[in-house]
């Protein structure tokens, strides 16, 4: 059975249609990349799968269900985000929050609640600093505890928005491989939002392309193609493989590499 | 003279009603603070000296007045649940315009004009047993409204964006801060005034915020520097006959100023114990 059914599913805001007649499955353990330009939807796609945005048209299900009835168990990964230096608040605190933050009442830490937040704490290699607030941790650090705090209540989906913007090769590496693991060992589908497919590249299981005019859905080899993305973009666009990285050239949006910096 | 003081019934009372003030201004301060609400207070407070000069003017009890000003704003700046720059110009203008009618009820209420002082710079000495009854079932409907609240409060004020997406209602929880700051700031509004209600609402948790990184911890300390503040500020004032606004807000303050220099200590050291072994933590922290 897939845990995430997407059907026909179409987004427009007045006349701008950003994507339509979208349907996807998603069955347990696998890794899809949402590619594409700004402007095209990819958050917006996030925003709907978790409740909070509502198509057009179309739906999506998460294990049969709506997204609003599920997303308790939905586990999401943001952008990094700065948070204040002094705001009392360490990591252990964080990733307690996506366990019971959503929960009414002031709530007390059980035995079995504690054991879960450091299982996560140290599935994603964050204890050295699990007590150190989280305003003072690196960009890195931050993420690793996104990632804790996503997988702590044992998630039957991960959506991640951009999680790797503004870290650095290594820590993107870090946060890639995290996930990785996770949808391996535990079967958790991942759909992970990225304008530059080369951190996934070596693991993700299929891409879906969302261009101006169209997507496309389907592996690496099928969708990241001179021909694929030229039907997309409707103008010549060269795709180059160098050194097992890929590297778009010739969109509208960007006259250079087209993975280096997309705008952001 | 201090020892005859403490005897009196009405130094009892008012240090009852500080005690209540100080509590639920340091429980809901912590809040504010975490979700930058600062301007919204003042912005709430001004309001409800318009209440009350409206009361005035009409022959009510300033405290309705007070109450029902408050209200009003924090409902409307809840449902707006504006953030950042728009949420600061709104209040902007808000404040404004309100404080302009409060001025015109000032100016046609004919009664004594300490009344009116009163509402400004608080009468903490001036509590009635009646008023003492009032502040404590305002106070205990507060801090039962924070203890519902509590997770999914902390969670939308640290991380607004993650607890959208794990269900956490916003709007009900805008809504639910803005309406429990209204009745805090009524309350304080009758221990240190109108002008002064930032002393118990924002001082305390801004210091307890610099002492501590644990959450529970920075409830609790914030709660004690605004008793300690509060209550200090009364003793002081029946030694020397100075205003007790002013002693109570000299004692917060200095608590918030002794927190910031220990905390501003305690970071470096942190960051200079950090840094030989992960060299890119102190830059990418900034």
């Amino acid at each position: 059975m897939s845990v995430v059914a997407v059907q026909n599913l179409a987004l427009g805001f007045g006349e701008r249609t950003l994507f339509a007649g979208l349907n996807f499955e998603l069955q347990a353990g696998e890794l899809l990349a949402v590619l594409g330009p700004n402007g095209t939807g990819k958050t917006s796609l996030i925003r709907i799968m978790l409740g909070l945005l509502a198509p057009s048209a179309g739906s999506v299900a998460i294990e049969g269900c709506p997204p609003r009835e599920r997303c308790h168990r939905i586990g999401y990964v943001p952008q990094q985000r700065v948070f204040d230096r002094d705001l009392p608040l360490r990591g252990r605190d964080l990733v307690r929050l996506g366990l019971d933050g959503h929960r009414w009442g002031f709530g007390r830490i059980g035995a079995e609640d504690g054991t879960r937040i450091d299982a996560a704490l140290s599935e994603v290699g964050a204890t050295p600093y699990a007590d150190a607030p989280v305003g003072l941790l690196s960009g890195g650090e931050q993420q690793r505890l996104r990632v804790a705090q996503a997988i702590v209540a044992d998630p039957v989906l991960i959506l991640a928005d951009e999680p790797l913007l503004s870290l650095d090769l290594a820590h993107q590496r870090d946060v890639v491989d995290l996930l990785d693991a996770r949808r391996r060992s535990a079967g958790t589908p991942v759909v992970f939002v990225t304008h530059d497919v080369n951190p996934v590249l070596h693991t993700v299981d299929r891409v879906l392309y969302l261009a101006p005019d169209g997507w496309a859905i389907g592996t690496p080899d099928d969708v990241l193609t001179s021909e694929t993305l030229s039907d997309l973009y409707r103008t010549e666009v060269d795709v180059l493989r160098v050194r097992g990285r890929v590297v778009v050239v010739g969109t509208p949006d960007d006259q250079h590499v087209h993975h280096v910096d997309n705008g952001h | 003279m201090f020892a005859q003081l403490l005897g009196e019934h009405f130094v009892h009372t008012a240090l009852w009603a500080g005690a209540v003030v100080a509590v639920v201004s340091g429980v809901i301060g912590v809040f504010v603070v975490t979700r930058g609400m600062s301007f919204a207070v003042h912005a709430i407070s001004e309001l409800g000296f318009t209440g009350a000069a409206g009361a005035l003017v009409v022959g009510i009890d300033p405290v309705v007045g007070v109450l029902g000003g408050s209200l009003l704003v924090g409902l409307v700046l809840g449902l707006l649940s504006l953030r950042g720059r728009e949420r600061d110009s709104a209040i902007g203008a808000v404040l404004a315009f309100g404080l302009g009618v409060g001025v015109l009820f000032l100016s046609l209420y004919q009664g004594y004009a300490t009344e009116a002082t009163n509402l400004l710079f608080g009468s903490i000495v001036g509590v009635s047993d009646a008023q003492l009854r009032t502040l404590v079932i305002v106070g205990a409907i507060v801090l039962a409204g924070v203890a519902v609240l509590y997770r999914p409060l902390f969670f939308s004020s640290v991380d607004p964006e993650i607890a959208a997406a794990r269900g956490v209602p916003l709007r009900v929880l805008s809504v639910g801060i803005f309406l429990l700051l209204a009745l805090t700031t009524a309350e304080a509004i009758q221990v240190v005034g109108v002008l002064l209600v930032l002393t118990l609402v924002i001082t305390p948790a801004a210091a307890a915020q610099h002492l501590t990184r644990r959450p529970a911890v920075a409830l609790l300390l914030s709660v004690a520097i605004a008793l300690v503040s509060t209550e200090g500020g009364i003793l002081l004032s029946l030694v020397k006959p100075w205003p007790t606004s002013f002693f109570i807000t000299s004692i917060s303050f200095s608590a918030y100023l002794a927190a910031r220099g220990l905390g501003w200590r305690k970071e470096r050291g942190r960051v200079s114990r950090r840094t030989p072994s992960r060299t890119e933590s102190a830059g990418a922290a900034v």
